[in-house]
């Protein structure tokens, strides 16, 4: 109870792994740390489904769902009769939204 | 307007086997233009107003290729989003280096936005790579991208069709001096952290947002209900947008929605109590106020929590979904049975006083 982020769709296969380092670069949450083998998923909780890590992954040894967890896009999708995933990131679309705005202008 | 038309490719010359996605102007040369690490008051005043969400989309950077200093064929390359506060966040970081600035149309959204649409993206990477003839400018082949651009671009993509390598730089441009000490980012400069600083920012917007509905819900509640039910409409709606923020890491549970239920009801703690200890009332009317502060308060609060969700840096769409499901039934049955309660306690008021 109280926690509704303890699942999510990332899923990885560390047969597959060729040991890049490549996920552990991406990823901003510290989800995956570089192993002596292969890399290590360490705190899959932690993960917000960016998709950084599989997009960035050369063997395709991780998958995960991506998509923007912003509850103003799902129920304005919702709201307006679409698929709550078809509800994209309102963010440089007509409408103004509330969600992410200036969230991440630190980043270069 | 002919900004939309491929352009009489200008980029890519000597492989015209190559499709052209060039989108510039045939107006526009694609030179270079000059960008400085001076950050002027114009510049504060635009972030002022991006800040403000006054002209949201407006605040944009003509894409293409910068040049910083003064540049040579081995300098470095680095990405970044036409949003002002994402170029002007690297450009400055950047003070004393000579470097190229690739600015991608990202339709003046941030670098991590844009990358989770797909606008800071290995297509547009490539297409601005060869529209401004990169290949040409640099001898290396190497471009240095924020590492919050990752979830839009694929490096085997990238390089199989523009033959440049993708390197991750750090999160925040602040820390690329470090990094390109050792081309190496330590496991803090990889790291989102949404520090208190990242969470005042955001309150502005947040407020801007909210501000007409609360507006509106405090007037209509002002004639209908007295000066006390509006003032509490503007407190629960200051908790969602100014205190939410400012507490998130702070307050207990995981789900931003039972961390706006908490809020909400310490909000509506004075005004519960006024409504209880109110002399003059019968009991079941000082019962009933009770009962509204903290039905429709909470409500609203978590509401408005729950939509953080998007600003927020660590919420996933799963986790996110599960809660609008779990949540969102709740907060409208709180919500709902307030203002019946409410409607009700007035009915009864205009009764007795006829």
């Amino acid at each position: 109870m109280f926690d509704s982020y303890r699942g999510n769709t990332l899923r990885y296969d560390p047969d597959r792994c060729i040991n890049c380092g490549m996920c552990s670069r991406v990823c901003p949450h510290g989800v995956f740390v570089p192993g002596r083998e292969t890399a290590v998923l360490s705190a899959s909780v932690s993960c917000m489904e960016c998709g950084a890590c599989a997009l960035n992954c050369p063997v395709q040894a991780i998958t995960v769902q991506s998509g923007v967890g912003c509850a103003w896009a799902m129920i304005s999708a919702a709201l307006r009769g679409r698929d709550m995933d078809s509800g994209e990131c309102s963010c440089g679309g007509e409408q103004p939204g509330s969600c992410c705005g200036a969230a991440q202008e630190k980043s270069e | 307007m002919d900004t939309t038309q491929s352009c009489g490719c200008s980029c890519t010359p000597g492989i015209p086997s190559l499709p052209c996605g060039c989108t510039q102007s045939k107006k526009e040369t694609p030179g270079i233009r000059t960008a400085t690490s001076t950050i002027t008051i114009d510049n504060r005043f635009d972030h002022f107003l991006a800040r403000w969400g006054v002209n949201r989309m407006g605040h944009t950077v003509r894409p293409g290729l910068y040049q910083l200093g003064n540049p040579d064929e081995d300098s470095p390359v680095f990405a970044s989003a036409n949003y002002t506060l994402s170029f002007d966040a690297l450009r400055s970081a950047l003070a004393g280096i000579d470097a190229y600035l690739l600015v991608l149309d990202t339709k003046g959204i941030n670098v991590w936005c844009a990358a989770g649409k797909g606008t800071f993206g290995s297509a547009e990477l490539v297409r601005s790579i060869e529209c401004t003839d990169l290949a040409h400018v640099v001898r290396h082949r190497t471009i240095i991208l924020p590492q919050l651009g990752a979830p839009g671009v694929s490096w085997p993509e990238v390089l199989r069709r523009s033959g440049f390598k993708v390197e991750y730089g750090p999160v925040r441009a602040s820390d690329l001096p470090r990094y390109l000490k050792t081309h190496t980012a330590t496991p803090e400069m990889r790291r989102v952290l949404f520090l208190l600083a990242d969470r005042l920012a955001l309150i502005p917007v947040e407020l801007v947002h909210a501000a007409l509905p609360a507006i509106a819900g405090a007037l209509i509640l002002f004639f209908f209900a007295g000066p006390l039910a509006a003032l509490a409409a503007v407190t629960a709606v200051l908790a969602g947008t100014v205190a939410f923020p400012i507490l998130l890491p702070f307050l207990p549970t995981r789900d931003f929605s039972t961390k706006g239920l908490i809020l909400g009801t310490i909000a509506g703690l004075p005004f519960a109590g006024t409504f209880a200890l109110n002399p003059s009332g019968p009991v079941w009317m000082n019962a009933a106020g009770t009962g509204m502060a903290f039905l429709v308060m909470p409500a609203v609060t978590a509401y408005l929590a729950l939509n953080f969700t998007g600003c927020s840096t660590s919420t996933s769409r799963t986790g996110v979904k599960n809660e609008i499901f779990r949540y969102v039934p709740v907060m409208a049955v709180m919500a709902a049975s307030g203002v019946v309660l409410g409607i009700l306690l007035g009915l009864l008021g205009w009764l007795e006083v006829i």
